[in-house]
């Protein structure tokens, strides 16, 4: 079903219904994520890969089956391609999907995506076939690069992953905007709904966050505040707004003398 | 013969295969996916892909995260 001005949301092939992607890292539990997915009306959900462990089996999966939402898996913690490259391999054969998120970081502290390791993956993984996803910096010339190799999407961070600070370079982000030919995805850095609506704004065509619903005192509260913000940047995107302006203009006619 | 599970030293039968290890550590068998010595065993493989003395084999499943 085609959105009210009549384009859906396709990535590589991927018609997604919402505009908002969850991440489902940071969680207290599982009751406080489902009401949190579903109160946020998304349709595509990360999850990350890790060494299955007796006690907590593969409950997260269950739950985004159960909720009729579709699965994103992450390559987060990996520091190269190659690990990244298994990773993403190891996800297709475990969760029977091509999607994959992208995450080639360079370090614990700043979780910056690698942008040389992200290349090469992003690379290899396409030609493996795979719809990739890649979570980048915000430069329009590494956008265009992973859009070049094949990235069915672009994923710039707004500010480094978990630390709510928004989008530190909003004309970046209209630059990548401006020349991608793939849908863009407003990545890491939403610490707040108006963020969100900002993302859309800057003409971006979803917004994927996690901490800023999952660590909120209230993530069901939030994570609705966010769908109604990305509802509302897009909306607001299309409607063109108005010209900025140096000085006022009144909005009421003169009054009579 | 020994093998390695997720990091964790695992008594086997000679001629174990991959299903034999997953039994080994009580995994299931969907929503799971499996290396062995870094390289992926598709799901189809599982039954006769046998493993070798010292294999390290690593399960992997779907987690919250990002």
């Amino acid at each position: 079903m085609a959105d009210e001005y009549g384009t859906d949301l396709v990535i590589g092939g991927h018609k997604i219904g919402s505009r908002l992607i969850m991440g489902t890292g940071g969680a207290a539990n599982l009751e406080i994520l489902e009401r949190a997915l579903v109160a946020s009306g998304t349709t595509l959900t990360t999850v990350a890969m890790r060494r299955i462990d007796a006690t907590t089996g593969t409950g997260v999966l269950d739950l985004l089956r159960r909720l009729g939402i579709a699965v994103l898996p992450n390559t987060a913690g990996c520091r190269t391609a190659a690990e990244a490259v298994l990773t993403a391999r190891l996800a297709r054969e475990a969760l029977e999907t091509d999607l994959v998120k992208l995450e080639v970081v360079a370090d614990e502290r700043t979780l910056l995506p690698d942008p040389v390791e992200l290349l090469d993956a992003a690379e290899q993984l396409v030609d493996d076939g795979f719809t990739v996803l890649p979570y980048t910096n915000d430069d329009p010339v590494l956008a265009r690069k992973l859009e070049q190799v094949g990235c069915a999407a672009v994923m710039p961070l707004g500010a480094p992953i978990g630390t709510g600070l928004g989008i530190r370079n909003p004309h970046n982000i209209e630059m990548i905007v401006a020349e991608a030919g793939v849908p863009v995805v407003l990545d890491a850095g939403i610490g707040t709904a108006s963020e969100a609506a900002q993302a859309m704004e800057l003409g971006c065509d979803a917004v994927l966050l996690a901490t800023a619903v999952t660590r909120a005192a209230d993530p069901e509260r939030m994570a609705h505040a966010m769908r109604l913000a990305v509802e509302a940047g897009y909306a607001a995107r299309h409607a063109g707004r108005i010209p900025r302006r140096y000085w006022a203009q009144a909005s009421s006619p003169e009054r009579d003398e | 013969m020994h093998v390695t599970i997720n990091g964790e030293r695992h008594e086997l039968a000679p001629g174990a295969t991959v299903d034999d290890a997953l039994s080994a550590i009580g995994a299931p068998r969907s929503g799971v996916a499996v290396a062995v010595d870094g390289e992926v065993v598709p799901r189809v493989d599982w039954a006769v892909a046998k493993l070798g003395d010292g294999a390290v084999i690593e399960v992997l499943t779907a987690v919250q995260g990002g």
